[in-house]
């Protein structure tokens, strides 16, 4: 079997094309990685200019107002640009930089990610275009505007369903039309080897984190460790320090959308089987001739047909749970999180928030649960108030 | 030997693609019987899928139109069952790996070895994750059809070594479509493969006009048409048949000389 795997998952099903760049990227990984100026480098971005490390936050009030297990919240949503991808994002352009490329590329959802790789370039001076699916360019704006203010050219994509799907393949076109300057900043762990490997790599300083900030704090290790998951790399982050500690339950906050008995609905584990897409073998949303199905979830950074390989893996090793969670709990969560410890999460994490709400109320009160915060919600106010009725607007 | 590389002893081989149910499974059907007739050496099936990654628009587009149509793999494989009853040149599959493993992959090649298809071509299955599918195609005696790549550089020589039925050699850099200029050293491409293997080379991606195809096929063993037949279809519609006819026509006259 090839590269990359995780059990049968993962490896490279890529057009020739781009084979000889992923190589090259692996070895640039495999030197970089263990380079000590890289990672001098990298570990003062993410002190000096992302903000790290981020708080392990004692969420009393939430604990109180549940009555079960003692809660936790690692705070992404404080890293500079508002969640987590910026750890994968700095990362990646620092060894594109260091591999001679001038220009950067990568799809975004909601344009967290977007913003995140249009930040780094103009950190790091580099030529930066950004592929968006045509119907999030115009569900999320201000994203797009702030990408341009970055300096970076956002491309709508308007092939396929014009959402993130269509904007992952989109960019592997552009790849496959430029290589020899550009990187492809892939934003989640997923797509073919070595790109699940080094964005959970990248992100895994959170549960490094989290692992030191809770032995100082409670001398002990948590009880579970939960995360959303669209491709699934905030989740692989907050569990990967953690997965040979077998006592500790992992757990993968999936979007259901309106039901995982519907066909709105981007919840892979729970409704999704093996396939090979996008680089990679893995659990796809998918209908009973391989073709991708369409997605949706009120999150956009969730609406994902795939999951990252590794997921996959752990799924079937019984590793980690997966659990989906609808737009009706996830917008309650959203709420119920601002009011009672007034921090307003990304839709994303509040797919995490509902299914904690459902599993500390029935833990003793000496179990600790951490939630991996990934993103702030500014940008979903809008979606959640029109979720609920409400027309919000600036103008 | 194949029926794929007894194919290129007859001369330069031309290779149209069809997106099969474009716009329907019955002009499919014509138009491989139209394409036959105008002098095709092979042709290629596309089984549509829907987020082909190695394909342009104008390919994504008739993807989109065949799925919104109905068209299921079974439904395909019912066309070429008709195909074969009076088309004779090798037919080969092109689709993306999902649709062969999501119908079980075995299942998926020993049906369409039973219909008359002759090779599978995977643009998202490169050299190292070949073995997922080739066994199988060996076991029913059918060609995976390996690609090389501007880009390829040293990897062509282990991919050529071990290719079956004729070698894909991508013209350019970027995905399906037509282009004005192939600026790719074809040349050099090919005189790495020819150093290692004598299974013939075809060359695809961009080529759309006479001049072009007669250019490449001096280059090489053959030359593959999509995006501008299928780029036909989108004009013409159930209508696109002798419009595909005289333009393979043309294609083949340039290439035999
Ligand atoms: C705040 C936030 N959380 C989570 C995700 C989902 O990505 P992943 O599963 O890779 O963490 C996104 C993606 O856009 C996001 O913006």
């Amino acid at each position: 079997m090839s590269k990359g795997r995780f059990g049968t998952y993962g490896g490279q099903y890529i057009p020739e094309t781009l084979m000889n760049a992923v190589i090259e990227l692996e070895q640039a990984y495999e030197h970089y990685k263990n380079d000590e100026q890289y990672n001098r480098e990298l570990t003062s971005l993410f002190n000096n200019y992302v903000g790290r490390p981020t708080l392990l936050y004692f969420a009393a009030r939430l604990t109180k107002d549940l009555g079960g297990a003692k809660i936790y919240l690692k705070r992404e949503d404080l890293n500079h640009t508002g969640s987590h991808k910026i750890n994968n994002v700095l990362g990646q352009s620092l060894l594109a930089k260091k591999m001679g490329k001038t220009r950067i590329i990568a799809e975004t959802g909601a344009g967290q990610h977007g913003v995140a790789t249009a930040t780094a370039a103009a950190l790091m001076d580099m030529e930066c275009e950004i592929f968006m699916g045509a119907e999030d360019t115009r569900r999320q704006a201000l994203n797009v505007y702030k990408m341009r203010l970055l300096g970076a050219t956002v491309h709508p994509v308007s092939s396929g369903t014009a959402t993130l799907k269509d904007a992952v393949s989109e960019t592997m076109r552009e790849w496959t039309n430029r290589i020899a300057d550009t990187h492809y900043v892939l934003g989640s762990v997923m797509g073919p080897h070595p790109f699940p490997t080094i964005v959970r790599d990248l992100q895994a300083v959170i549960s490094k984190e989290i692992k030191e900030q809770m032995l100082e704090r409670e001398g002990r290790l948590p009880n579970a460790v939960i995360a959303c998951v669209g491709g699934g790399s905030n989740a692989i982050g907050a569990f990967h320090h953690f997965i040979n500690d077998k006592s500790v339950r992992l757990i993968g906050c999936e979007a259901a959308g309106r039901g995982i008995g519907t066909f709105d609905t981007a919840a892979t584990i729970s409704t999704g089987k093996i396939g090979i897409f996008h680089g990679m073998k893995s659990y796809f949303c998918q209908d009973e001739y391989g073709q991708i199905a369409p997605v949706y979830s009120i999150s956009a950074g969730l609406d994902y047909p795939g999951i990252g390989p590794e997921h996959a893996y752990l799924h079937d090793i019984g590793r980690a749970e997966y659990v989906a969670i609808t737009d009706e709990e996830a917008v309650s969560a959203f709420e119920y999180l601002s009011r009672i410890e007034g921090i307003i999460p990304a839709i994303e994490s509040a797919h995490a928030i509902a299914y904690v709400l459902k599993l500390a109320p029935k833990l003793d009160k000496d179990k600790i649960i951490v939630i991996n915060v990934s993103g702030r919600g500014d940008k979903d106010c809008a979606a959640v108030a029109r979720f609920r009725g409400e027309e919000i607007s600036d103008e | 030997m194949s029926r794929i590389k007894e194919a290129f002893g007859r001369g330069k081989a031309f290779i149209p693609f069809l997106t099969c149910g474009d716009p329907d499974l019955e002009t499919t059907l014509e138009l491989c019987k139209a394409i036959e007739d105008a002098g095709a050496d092979l042709i290629e099936l596309g089984i549509p899928f829907s987020d082909p990654i190695a394909e342009g628009p104008v390919i994504q587009k008739a993807s989109l139109r065949a799925l919104s149509g109905g068209v299921t793999t079974d439904k395909i494989f019912d066309l070429v069952d008709k195909v074969r009853k009076t088309v004779r040149l090798p037919l080969l599959f092109m689709t993306y790996a999902n649709v062969v493993f999501s119908y079980g992959t075995e299942r998926f090649v020993k049906t369409a070895t039973e219909i008359g298809i002759d090779g599978l071509i995977l643009p998202d299955v490169p050299f190292e994750e070949k073995g997922d599918f080739e066994p199988i195609c060996k076991m029913y005696g059918i060609d995976l059809i390996s690609f090389i790549a501007p880009t390829s550089l040293e990897r062509i020589s282990i991919i050529a070594q071990e290719a079956a039925g004729f070698i894909y050699c991508i013209s350019s850099l970027g995905v399906t479509g037509m282009r004005d200029k192939i600026n790719s050293d074809i040349d050099k491409m090919i005189g790495l493969v020819r150093k290692s293997t004598t299974v013939p080379t075809a060359i695809g991606f961009g080529v759309s006009t006479p001049e072009q195809a007669a250019k490449l096929a001096e280059k090489s063993d053959g030359v593959i048409v999509g995006s501008a037949i299928v780029k036909l279809i989108e004009q013409y519609g159930r209508d696109a048949v002798p419009y595909v006819f005289n333009y393979a026509k043309k294609m083949k006259l340039a290439i035999t000389k």
